[in-house]
C-alpha cells in the first residue's frame, strides 16, 4: 500500500489537508524524477550546506575504547550546524517549485527550525516557526539565530510545551494556510508523503557513508550507530544499507533518567502502536491512547513518536533499538570533546555514548561508524548549568 | 431505525432544520455533562455531539482543546464517557454522536469501542483524522453495530466528496473553512456554491460546522444546508460559566436562540 512501511505510516489526518497531501506527493515524485531539480538540489547541498562532509577516524576514541575502530559521520559540519539543511534545502525547493510564499516548521531543539529560517531567509519566503514553550526557554539561543534571520517564532503553550505540542500547532495552522503555506517537515514523522519524502532527502548521509567506508576500509561497517527522536538523521544513514544484512543498524533512543523511571522518551524500546501526528507508530502512550509526556535532556529527542520506517525497521528486525541515559549521553558529550577535539550535539551524544558501551567488546578488526548529527554549540550553556559553571 | 435518520427526517418533513449541539465530555464534570444534554434538548438541540477528551486533538481550536485538558486532568475516562451516556439515556431519546480522535479507538480496540457505545445508546460517530483512505476498517464495523460514522467534507474536498460519502449515512459534516475548530467573526467560504457542490454528491442531509458563532450566522446559513453545527460557542459559554446553575441557563438560552432561526 502506497505510504505504509507494513501497518505503519497512513495519513491520519483532517481532511482539509487531504489534498494538499496528495498535491505534495504528486509534486515531490515528479521533482525526484527531475533532473534539472536534483540538479538544483545537489548544488545548494554542496555549495552551500556544505557536502560531502567528513567520514572521520576517531582515532583518539578508539584508542581508548580498545576495541573497534570507530568512524564518525560529520554531519555536524553541515551549514547550520545539523544534518537538517539536507531536508530543508530539499522541501523548501520543493515549495519554491509548488508556488508557496510562506513555509512553517516545527522545531525541538531548534535546529530544524534554524535550517528552515536560514532556507528561507536564502530563498526569500516568508517563514513561521511553532516552537513549544519548554524548548523556547531551553533553546534561547536557537530562538534568537531563527529571529535574526526573519523568521517569527510561536511559543506553544498548550500541552507539555514541548516539540510534540509544536508539531500539533503547526498542523492546525497549516490546516487553516493550505493555500499559500509549505509545512517543512523536520523528522521522518507525519502523514504521508512527509516520512518518505525527509528520508530521500537525508539518505544523502547514507550514500555517502557507504561510498566513504568503501573507499577508506574496502568494505562495509559491521555497525551504524545513531540517535532516534523523530528519527530522520538515522533514517538518513541506515536507509541506503538496507539491503546489506551483514552492517547491523543501531538506533539510540533517548533514555533520560532511566526507563523505569517514567522520564524518558524511548517511544521503540517502550512505546506501543498509535496513531500520533497523522501516522501510525510507535508512540509512548496510556491505556486509553492519551499520549504521555516524555522527557530527555536533549530537546531533539524529547518526541513521544517516531517515523513510521522505524517502526516498520523494529518490527522487521532490521534495525536494534537500545537507548542511553541522559547521564550516559552527556558522559559521551564530555568524552568525545576532550579526546577528539569535537563537540557534539547532546542528541548525538546518545549514540556516541553506544558506541562506547560497544566498542570494547568488539575486535579490532570490527567496523563502527556513528552518525555525529549535530554539533553541540546549542547545549554547551546547558552543560555548563550541569557542571555549575556560571557564563 | 437510527435516532439520527429518524429526528433529521421528521425535521426535513416540517421543513425545520437541525441544530446539532457539541460539548466536551467531562468538562467540566461528568455529571455535568449529563445535565448539559438535557437541558440542551429541552433548549431545542437535535442531535449532541459528545466530544470524548484527547490529549492531541488535532482538529480543534484553543477552546475545545481548553475543555479536553480541563476533562483530562479532571480524570475522565473513556469509560466515564460510556457512563455518561447510559445514564442520560435513562431520560432521554436525543440522538448522539460521539467525537473522539482515531487513536482513542484504535488504542481502546475498535470492536470493544464501538460495540460498548452502541450498548449505551451512541448513534453515530464522528473521526476528525480518520480520512476516506483510512476508514475501511472502521466503518465495516460501525454499520455491522448499526451506527454511522459520519463523514466529513472540507471546502478543499471537491472531487474527493464522491468517495468520502459513498456508502455513508447519518449527514455530512460539512467543515465551514479551512482552519481548526473555534468561533469566527466571518465565514469566507462560499456557502451556497460548497453546499450546492455537496450535493452534487449526495442526498444525506448537510450539517454545517466550524466557526458558527451564534444565531445570526446560523439563520445566514439556514437555506443552505439542513443543519448547523455550534460547538467552541457553547463550549465558552461552559468555560466562563462561574456559576453552574447560571452557566447551565446561559447555554440553554444561547442553545434555543439559534434554534429559533432555524
Amino acid at each position: 500500500m502506497p505510504g505504509r512501511f507494513g501497518i505503519f505510516g497512513g495519513q491520519y489526518v483532517p481532511e482539509t489537508v487531504m489534498n494538499a497531501l496528495a498535491e505534495l506527493e504528486k509534486e515531490f515524485n515528479t521533482a525526484v524524477a527531475d533532473e534539472k531539480f536534483m540538479e538544483e538540489y545537489r548544488y545548494y547541498l554542496r555549495e552551500y550546506a556544505g557536502r560531502p562532509t567528513p567520514l572521520y577516524f576517531a582515532e583518539n576514541l578508539t584508542k581508548k575504547l580498545c576495541g573497534a575502530r570507530i568512524y564518525l559521520k560529520r554531519e555536524d559540519l553541515n551549514h547550520t550546524g545539523a544534518h537538517k539543511i539536507n531536508n530543508v534545502l530539499g522541501q523548501v525547493l520543493l515549495a519554491k517549485r509548488m508556488g508557496k510564499r510562506r513555509v512553517i516548521a516545527e522545531t525541538g531543539a531548534g535546529q530544524h527550525g534554524v535550517a528552515t529560517a536560514t532556507a528561507a531567509a536564502m530563498f526569500g519566503m516568508e517563514c513561521e516557526i511553532f516552537m513549544g514553550k519548554e524548548d523556547v526557554r531551553r533553546q534561547a539561543l536557537n530562538v534568537f539565530r531563527m529571529k535574526l534571520l526573519g523568521a517569527r517564532v510561536t511559543s506553544v503553550d498548550q500541552g507539555t510545551g514541548t516539540l510534540k505540542d509544536a508539531v500539533n500547532e503547526a498542523m492546525r495552522h497549516w490546516v487553516a494556510h493550505v493555500d499559500d503555506t509549505f509545512y517543512v517537515m523536520g523528522s521522518v514523522v507525519g502523514p504521508h508523503p512527509y516520512p518518505t519524502m525527509v528520508r530521500d532527502f537525508q539518505r544523502v548521509i547514507g550514500d555517502e557513508t557507504r561510498a566513504q567506508i568503501m573507499e577508506k576500509t574496502g568494505r562495509l561497517p559491521d555497525y551504524i550507530i545513531a540517535c532516534v527522536g523523530g528519527g530522520s538523521n538515522s533514517m538518513g544513514i541506515f536507509y541506503p544499507f538496507y539491503e546489506d544484512k551483514s552492517v547491523k543498524l543501531v538506533g539510540v533512543e533517548a533514555g533520560g533518567m532511566g526507563l523505569d523511571s517514567g522520564q524518558h522518551a524511548a517511544k521503540l524500546t517502550r512505546g506501543s502502536i498509535g496513531v500520533l501526528h497523522g501516522m501510525k507508530t510507535y508512540v509512548l502512550q496510556d491505556d486509553e491512547g492519551q499520549i504521555m509526556p516524555v522527557y530527555s535532556i536533549s530537546a531533539g529527542l524529547d518526541y513521544p513518536g517516531v517515523g513510521p520506517e522505524h517502526a516498520f525497521f523494529k518490527e522487521t528486525g532490521r534495525a536494534e533499538y537500545v537507548y542511553a541515559t541522559d547521564e550516559e549521553a552527556v558522559n559521551a558529550f564530555i568524552t568525545l570533546t576532550k579526546t577528539e577535539g569535537i563537540i557534539p550535539a547532546l542528541e548525538s551524544a546518545h549514540a556516541v555514548a553506544y558506541a562506547m558501551k560497544l566498542a570494547p567488546k568488539l575486535s579490532e578488526e570490527d567496523i563502527i561508524v556513528v552518525n555525529l548529527s549535530g554539533r553541540g554549540d546549542k547545549d554547551v550553556e546547558q552543560i555548563a548549568d550541569l557542571m555549575g559553571v556560571k557564563l | 431505525m437510527n435516532r439520527i435518520d429518524e429526528r433529521l427526517y421528521s425535521l426535513q418533513k416540517t421543513g425545520q432544520k437541525a441544530l446539532i449541539t457539541f460539548i466536551t465530555a467531562g468538562d467540566p464534570d461528568p455529571e455535568t455533562t449529563g445535565e448539559l444534554v438535557v437541558a440542551m434538548e429541552r433548549a431545542g438541540a437535535d442531535i449532541v455531539e459528545l466530544g470524548i477528551p484527547y490529549s492531541d486533538p488535532l482538529a480543534d481550536g484553543p477552546v475545545i482543546q481548553r475543555a479536553s485538558a480541563r476533562a483530562l486532568k479532571a480524570g475522565i475516562k473513556i469509560t466515564s464517557v460510556m457512563d455518561i451516556v447510559k445514564s442520560i439515556r435513562k431520560t432521554s431519546d436525543i440522538p448522539l454522536v460521539y467525537l473522539v480522535y482515531y487513536n482513542s479507538v484504535f488504542r481502546y480496540g475498535p470492536e470493544r469501542f464501538i460495540k460498548e457505545a452502541r450498548d449505551a445508546g451512541v448513534d453515530g460517530l464522528i473521526i476528525p483524522d480518520l480520512p476516506v483512505e483510512e476508514r475501511r476498517e472502521m466503518a465495516d464495523i460501525v454499520s455491522s453495530h448499526g451506527m454511522h460514522l459520519i463523514p466529513l467534507v472540507a471546502p478543499t474536498s471537491h472531487e474527493r466528496i464522491k468517495n468520502i460519502v459513498e456508502g455513508a449515512g447519518g449527514f455530512v459534516y460539512c467543515i465551514s473553512t479551512k482552519g481548526v475548530t473555534g468561533v469566527r467573526e466571518e465565514i469566507e467560504t462560499d456557502i451556497k456554491a460548497y453546499m450546492e457542490e455537496v450535493s452534487r454528491y449526495t442526498a444525506l442531509p448537510r450539517a454545517l460546522g466550524f466557526g458558527i458563532s451564534g444565531p445570526e450566522m446560523a439563520k445566514r446559513f439556514r437555506d443552505y444546508c439542513e443543519g448547523v453545527i455550534v460547538g467552541s460557542a457553547i463550549v465558552r459559554l461552559i468555560e466562563q460559566g462561574k456559576d453552574r446553575r447560571r452557566m447551565l441557563s446561559n447555554v440553554c438560552e444561547f442553545v434555543s436562540l439559534i434554534k429559533e432561526v432555524l
